[in-house]
């Protein structure tokens, strides 16, 4: 199992990407995608992590037919990309751990990472635990009191949790916070950014690394079905989940690729995080990418039930797939997801993260269009415990 | 009108204050701190202490190269509903004073680029700005912007900091003009108690690369500093210690105080103590 490909482009998804940082930290970057391109010929360190994903991780995750839930609505059949069940509940321990690892082999014992849900902030904890590396994890004020539990968590896990109190107190002044630590302490540090997002190299390395997800679905669908699935589906953030289940279909033009990305109150509420639907091209943490900006190119915040979603950006691989149409991105409300998460919870005893929730209201809308025979492959990237308390409130039960 | 003609007045002004054997003193604003109806008045305090030379800071709602004073700033001047276009007026009218001392804008990239970098470099022209420090575009990133610049005799200042390397130097150098801004530490803008003391080193090491001046910002917060980074290079920024003036006098005697430490550190920039 080849885990990590070589660097193949410099940063540039067509016109995103790039490297919109301030020059203190361009050195470290140009160390980091050095020490990067190495990996691709260092055994030892393909195996050491390869290893470490099959027995920490517990991959490769299934892909599981959701046969109720695809009688009930009646079309294609849909099939889930089991990420709930990696460790930590989540896709995202596939890049954290890639990158400690990277860390560790150049020399970095200081972690830090920012965190919106507290996803990657528990996987990153999780990864330097087993690592023995230094954790410190950036987390907006407004999200540390909306996810109690993951701050929890990542405590129990070792890590120390920084509040941030600058800006609109969410993910993206998190981002800004993490940037400033590294641009301080950037000789000793190496920053785990959570998704394939920020400056040339994270999101080539970042979709690298959480590839894995759709290398595994491509051989399972050939494995168990004899071809590919006809439609991927991928919850966008800042984008990691979604890029790596689509990465290894994008050469395959018959599979159809969709995003779904949070549309919040609706996109015509102005309250919403769907970026490559109504956002627009500009730079923001290091990237030229889509962005949700107001008419003086200031980000604006956005809106979404699921604190995973609620980003102003996106990756800038995912802007140049839109921009070649080989990608098609939607949105979905909070109260649909909030559908989207009842109907699998009902129908397959199985409780989805938020995000997930709207990739799943929108590949069952997909379905329900398409002939039985069709496969619809939906990534489930992360598991609902985490959600508990706003998905209660979002449906007006009292705990 | 006799003043140095637009687009070369940053190169008279260090010219002029190696004849007086001195450093440049470079001062700055938040535009639209404390207020937008302020910015002027400001501007025209830190002009009164003898400033050689102001920058513009540009509010933008993500500011990843800056501590805590000027983040705080920057978001109160975006909350007053400060734009890209209100920085434009402020020069206009100073110039239209008759105010020659160079003013340039320091601002993160998106606006920049929001506002369409063709119009930027049009309107700055026009207007007699004379040029831009964007803390988020390495020379990889900027070159389409350095060349709308230079087509309107406008500068794209460099930034270095103690971490570039011997090509980065390079390639920031070479594609830069004005000075050259030294980063005088590792880390965010903010008051400090201490100047870092790899600085000679690190100017040593830029100073192989090119003749144009060197200014040393970052945490320069008083006179000593000033003197210290005088006897070093040819210019001294000082940003976030002056808005710390501005939010810790009363506001009636803002100004004059803010006048007092301008004048103080200019006094500290003779060379060769
Ligand atoms: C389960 C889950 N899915 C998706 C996301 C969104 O991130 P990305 O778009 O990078 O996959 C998150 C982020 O916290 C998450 O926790």
């Amino acid at each position: 199992m080849a885990t990590i490909p070589s660097l193949t482009i410099r940063g540039q998804f067509g016109d995103y990407g790039g490297r919109y940082v301030p020059e203190t930290v361009i050195p470290a970057l140009e160390e980091l995608e050095e020490a990067y391109a190495g990996l691709a010929d260092d055994t030892a360190f393909q195996d050491e992590l390869d290893v470490l994903l099959d027995r920490y991780v517990g991959r490769p995750t299934p892909i599981y037919h959701a046969a109720r839930l695809s009688a009930e609505i009646g079309g294609a059949q849909m099939y889930l990309k089991r990420e709930d069940l990696a460790h930590t509940g989540a896709h995202k321990i596939n890049n954290a751990l890639g990158q400690a690892l990277l860390a560790k082999r150049i020399g970095r014992t200081r972690i830090i990472a920012e965190t919106g849900a507290g996803q990657h902030g528990v996987a990153t904890a999780a990864a330097c635990a087993m690592l023995g590396l230094e954790c410190i994890v950036y987390m907006g004020e407004v999200d540390v009191h909306r996810q109690t539990l993951n701050v929890f968590r990542m405590k129990l896990l070792g890590a120390t949790v920084i509040p941030v109190m600058s800006g609109s107190r969410t993910l993206k002044d998190a981002i800004n916070e993490t940037i400033r630590d590294w641009v301080t302490n950037v000789e000793t540090t190496h920053y785990i950014i959570g998704s394939v997002v920020g400056p040339h190299p994270y999101p080539t390395i970042v979709r690298d690394l959480q590839s894995i997800i759709g290398r595994e679905a491509r051989e399972q669908c050939l494995a168990q079905f004899g071809r590919l699935p006809d439609v991927v589906v991928a919850c966008v953030g800042g984008g990691s989940n979604a890029i790596g289940i689509f990465h290894p279909f994008v050469d395959d033009t018959e599979v159809r690729l969709v995003g779904v990305e949070a549309a919040g109150h609706g996109i015509e509420s102005g309250e919403h995080a769907a970026t490559l639907v109504a956002g627009t091209p500009g730079t923001l943490h290091g990237a030229k990418s889509y962005l949700l900006q107001d008419g003086d190119g200031q980000i604006y915040e956005p809106h979404s039930i699921s604190a995973g979603l609620d980003y102003p950006g996106v990756g800038p691989e995912h802007s140049y797939l839109k921009d070649l149409g080989r990608a098609e991105y939607v949105g979905v409300t909070d109260e649909q997801a909030l559908e989207g998460f009842q109907h699998l919870c009902r129908t397959e005893g199985i409780i989805p993260a938020l995000e997930p929730a709207h990739a799943m209201y929108h590949a069952a809308q997909l379905a329900s269009a398409l002939p039985q025979d069709q496969i619809v492959l939906i990534n489930l990237s992360g598991r609902g415990d985490k959600d508990m308390t706003i998905v209660a409130e979002g449906l007006g039960v009292e705990l | 009108m006799s003043g140095p003609i637009q687009g070369h007045r940053l190169a008279a002004t260090f010219a002029q204050t190696k004849a007086e054997n001195r450093a440049a003193l470079i001062t700055f604003a938040t535009v639209g701190y404390p207020t937008p109806a302020d910015t002027a008045d400001v501007v025209r305090a830190l002009l009164a202490g003898g400033s050689d030379v102001v920058e513009l800071g540009i509010p933008f709602s993500d500011p990843l190269a800056d501590g805590a004073t000027i983040q705080h700033a920057s978001q109160i001047a975006l909350e007053q509903g400060t734009t890209l276009k209100m920085a434009f007026d402020v020069v206009r009218d100073l110039r239209a004073e008759g105010v020659e001392t160079p003013l340039v804008f320091m601002g993160y990239y998106n606006p920049f680029l929001h506002y369409g970098l063709e119009r930027v470099v049009t309107e700055a022209g026009e207007i007699g700005l004379d040029g831009f420090i964007v803390p988020d575009l390495p020379p990889e990133e900027g070159q389409e912007f350095g060349t709308l610049a230079r087509s309107h005799d406008l500068d794209l200042i460099p930034l270095l900091a103690p971490t570039s390397t011997e090509s980065r130097i390079q390639a920031n150098v070479q594609a830069g003009s004005g000075f050259v801004y030294c980063v005088s530490l590792t880390g965010v803008t903010g008051a400090r108690e201490q100047l870092s003391a790899t600085l000679p080193d690190f100017l040593g090491r830029v100073r192989e690369h090119t003749d144009l001046p060197l200014a040393v910002g970052f945490g320069v917060s008083r006179p000593e500093h000033v003197a210290t980074i005088a006897q070093l290079a040819e210019g001294v920024v000082s940003a976030s210690a002056l808005i710390n003036v501005l939010d810790d006098t009363p506001a009636a005697r803002r100004y004059a105080a803010l006048t007092d430490l301008v004048r103080e550190m200019r006094e500290a920039t003779a060379h060769g103590q």
